[in-house]
């Protein structure tokens, strides 16, 4: 009934601009967006906000790829970015403008996948690599020789995600291959690296990594450092791996797709993200690393001791790349060969 | 007209199925059609030039150094799934039309309670109770922990990661649809169609063997179908309880719509199983036909 | 339970039957187990918590999910169901319609495409045709899938069932309607619960078509729980799916306690 007479008033004093301010559509991984943080930019804007969820980026593609689907938020992983502007499927925010653009890192102002954050501000990023069950592998867990020349304390015990980029980026890394790499003889070697480890291998999996290692089903398992915390949590004989040949890094994205039913909304958003204090709830929240500077003095003290947040001192930080159509092919190629 | 308007009028039950079938699948489907017979887009979808790549790329494969060599993965990897999903359909009929036999034999009141209980564990998501499973089947799971507190084993029994426990998922998936319509078509079996029997043969084994499994049969083809069809495409299961080692047909389809990026391979992919799966029901609808097709009052 | 006596009885037949329940509810006992874990893990059990649920009750998104979904599921089984019992009785009682086999192909084409090939062409086709209902599309693609899961144990029914009393029938009020409301119906009444319950279950579990065509907020609780990927399932789930599972048993027992009374 009150809706009712506050839409009769609205429409009596010609102000529809009330309704169409209200709402904000957030389209995000699902549990990777801090209840906590949502509930206050509602109390601070009066904006309502609703959250849907999505698996991968390759959905959030095809579904952006198929029309306006009334989005005002979607959260891109960084080597998609290229794609979705090249697609012509996001709207400039031009962040170096808005409010809080100063608290950028330097490493996410003007990153290499979006020049001038003309589209994008991070949201968090973190790496990937692996966890060791130390009490089952006592030898270095910083390299690479863990997964793929695996001792016999490990074998048939190893997990790996099952996803054909993430698995060869690392499998050329620690080759010493470029990423997205077009050369056959060197995706040649690839293949024989990860046929000659799949015997040891348990599983490939992205999925219920946390049961796998707390469970003892797997002592290594291919992982992301924020959710290696959680592992750790469980069981303090789980340790997260910096190899030295280099470990991958990812960052997720804040972008507004084209045809955003509510633009200006998604704008105080991106600003409210941009303070300190409040991009600090979401990585207390999801336990990864943001791209805000100041907001370290808010996090909790789990995350500002976790080991797994800061990488050594001279392990290559590898950001993955957006492969060519020739580079995926290729990739495609030594996926079925290897699980045909 | 008259008979145009008659064929409309005795139509019209068919029509809003058919209708909705016909909009919202079968174009779709003439889509999909098309995107087989192009270039894969750079980033998904497909490039408007026609190509039958995606065909050739079944059988043959252009090698790392894009030589054309024919390369069984393809077929290696459809074999599995057909072959797992027969051994689902197998599992599903042998644990199935006993229980569905068994319930059609209640009283009425008690049949309908069977059905429900059926039905319960499905309001359950299908990834959730899969997990279940391998809490059941991994080397710390309940079978191992059980079998060793008992003394019958020493190591863990390898079960989860194997093939037995995909098909074991599967049936667990699928076997209500196997009990529902061969429980449909049992459901009003005429008792004294049997009792016809005992009297001729005496023995309960005949009277199944000659009455009661001709009675079922258009529901043991009917789940047969619904059985068949989703095992060959699935995927939770073959990943979750076959530690996705060896790829099926279901997340092959998956994978060229997701990160390998090449829709018209996917496309293909579909319109082969499709084209597999019309052929094997033409085939049975042929030889029901030749055989009579079950029994006729 | 059947008597021995009964000249249906098989040996064995009841052993499978209870083989055949204890496999089907054994995971659901872990499910439920798990859902009073006081650890994150929904695997690993650390004691006793009712933390999980009330997490899921204080879970906005979790309710609107199962909220949706079962919205979803509710309509699409009605009109699955309602149009493939038309088509059913079309096929299988109607002399005038002729190509039987191509109508019956029809039917059951939904079930011969790949999901995710499904899922592709309907977002495809939707978006070409500017199909934007919210909710509704996604039971307009439900509605689709669930028709030959409805549709099959019907016309297995219907193919079992004797054409004589209805043949009486026709004789007694020679009026096809009466037929079809006193006869034909209440005997095909077990096909239609079949396949309503098939088509109900199959729409309840949708995850990929559903992914794609959904718009924004008509998230449903198979999506919800499968893009838990990067973090993995949390006892929270376990908590929402006792009680789906416990509203389904109310409903199992009113059912029985309704039948008893009539």
């Amino acid at each position: 009934m009150k809706k009712i007479t506050t839409s009769v008033l609205g429409l009596l004093l010609g102000t529809s601009a009330a309704f169409a301010n209200e709402e904000l559509f957030v389209y995000n991984w699902t549990d990777y967006t801090a209840p906590e943080l949502i509930t206050k930019f509602e109390e601070e804007t009066g904006i309502s906000v609703t959250l849907d969820t999505y698996d991968s980026n390759e959905t959030l593609l095809a579904k952006l790829q198929s029309g306006a689907t009334g989005y005002d938020i979607v959260v891109p992983s960084h080597n998609f970015v290229e794609i979705f502007i090249s697609e012509g499927l996001l709207q400039p925010i031009n962040a170096s403008t808005l409010h809080g653009a100063e608290n950028l890192k330097p490493d996410f102002a003007n990153p290499s996948w979006d020049k001038d954050n003309t589209y994008t501000i991070p949201w968090q990023w973190g790496t990937t690599s692996f966890t060791v069950n130390t009490d089952v592998f006592d030898g270095d867990i910083n390299t690479y020789d863990v997964l793929f020349h695996p001792s016999e304390a490990v074998q048939g015990k190893i997990g790996m995600f099952k996803s054909a980029d993430e698995v060869i980026s690392i499998a050329q890394i620690s080759l010493g291959l470029p990423l997205c790499n077009e050369n056959p003889a060197d995706m040649q070697k690839v293949l024989d690296l990860l046929k000659a480890q799949k015997p040891y291998v348990k599983t490939y999996n992205s999925d219920g990594i946390l049961e796998r290692l707390i469970s003892g089903d797997v002592a290594v398992h291919q992982n992301w450092n924020g959710y290696s915390i959680r592992a750790r949590d469980e069981n303090p004989a789980m340790h997260y791996a910096f190899p030295k040949e280099g470990v991958i890094a990812w960052a997720d994205n804040i972008a507004v797709p084209k045809g955003a039913p509510n633009y200006d909304n998604a704008i105080k958003f991106i600003e409210f993200l941009m303070e300190p204090e409040n991009i600090a709830i979401q990585s207390n929240f999801a336990g990864y690393s943001n791209g805000i500077s100041g907001s370290e003095a808010f996090m909790s003290e789990k995350l500002k001791t976790a080991h797994e947040l800061s990488p050594p001192e001279g392990t290559p930080l590898v950001f993955s790349k957006t492969c060519s159509p020739e580079a995926v092919e290729l990739q495609n190629r030594v996926w079925t060969a290897l699980l045909q | 007209m008259t008979s145009l308007r008659e064929t409309l009028r005795s139509h019209l039950a068919l029509i809003p199925a058919t209708a909705t079938i016909t909009i919202f699948m079968v174009l779709p489907i003439l889509i999909i059609l098309v995107y087989s017979f192009l270039a894969p887009g750079d980033y998904g979808g497909g490039k408007p030039e026609f190509s039958t790549n995606a065909y050739q790329r079944l059988l043959f494969q252009r090698d790392l150094f894009d030589q054309m060599v024919f390369d069984p993965a393809y077929l290696k990897i459809a074999f599995r799934s057909v072959w797992i999903a027969v051994v689902s359909v197998v599992g599903c009929l042998l644990l199935g039309f006993p229980v569905a036999y068994y319930i059609a034999c209640q009283p009425e009141e008690r049949r309908n309670i069977f059905l429900l209980l059926i039905t319960i564990p499905f309001w359950t998501n299908l990834l959730v109770r899969t997990y279940c499973w391998i809490l059941v089947l991994r080397d710390t799971g309940l079978v191992n922990v059980g079998l060793m507190r008992m003394g019958l084993i020493d190591e863990p029994l390898t079960l989860l990661y194997t093939e037995g426990a995909v098909a074991l998922g599967l049936i667990y998936t699928y076997v209500p649809f196997m009990v529902l319509p061969i429980y449909a078509s049992l459901e009003r079996m005429d008792r004294r169609l049997i009792e016809a029997a005992r009297d001729l043969y005496s023995n309960r084994w005949v009277a199944l063997r000659y009455v009661v499994i001709p009675l079922a049969m258009p529901g043991i083809i009917a789940g047969a179908i619904l059985v068949f069809i989703p095992a060959l495409g699935a995927f939770i299961a073959p990943d979750l309880l076959g530690g996705g080692k060896n790829l099926m047909l279901g997340s092959l389809v998956q994978l060229q719509f997701s990160s390998a990026r090449n829709w018209p391979f996917g496309s293909a992919l579909a319109m082969v199983i499709m084209a597999m799966v019309l052929m094997c029901l033409f085939f049975y609808a042929r030889s029901a036909k030749k055989n009579g097709g079950g029994i006729k009052h | 339970m059947t008597q021995k006596n009964d000249i249906r009885w098989l040996p064995g037949f009841n052993w499978v039957t209870l083989f055949f329940f204890l496999f089907l509810y054994l995971p659901l006992i872990i499910l439920v187990v798990f859902s009073f874990n006081a650890s994150r893990s929904a695997t690993v059990w650390s004691g006793f918590s009712l933390e999980w649920y009330v997490k899921a009750f204080a879970n906005d998104d979790i309710q609107r999910a199962t909220k949706n979904s079962l919205i979803i599921a509710v309509f699409a089984t009605v009109f699955a169901t309602t149009m493939a019992t038309m088509a059913a009785l079309a096929l299988s009682r109607n002399r005038a319609v002729k190509n039987k086999s191509l109508f019956g192909g029809v039917l059951i084409l939904p079930l011969m495409v790949p999901e995710i090939v499904t899922a592709v062409a309907t977002l495809t086709f939707f978006s070409a045709i500017g199909l934007s209902l919210g909710l509704g599309n996604i039971i307009i693609a439900h509605s689709v899938f669930c028709i030959p899961f409805a549709y099959l144990p019907i016309r297995a029914r219907l193919d079992g069932m004797d054409e004589s009393l209805e043949a009486a029938a026709r004789d007694l009020y020679s009026n096809k309607w009466d037929t079809l409301r006193l006869i034909t119906l209440p005997l095909l009444m077990p096909g239609i619960l079949s396949g309503a319950m098939l088509a109900f279950i199959i729409s309840l579990d949708d995850f990929i078509i559903t992914l794609m065509v959904a718009e924004a907020g008509s998230t449903t609780l198979p999506i919800y729980i499968y893009s838990l990927v990067r973090v993995g399932i949390t006892p929270e789930v376990n908590a929402i799916s006792t009680v789906l599972l416990g509203v389904s048993v109310l409903i199992v027992t009113a059912a029985y306690l309704v039948e008893k009374k009539k």
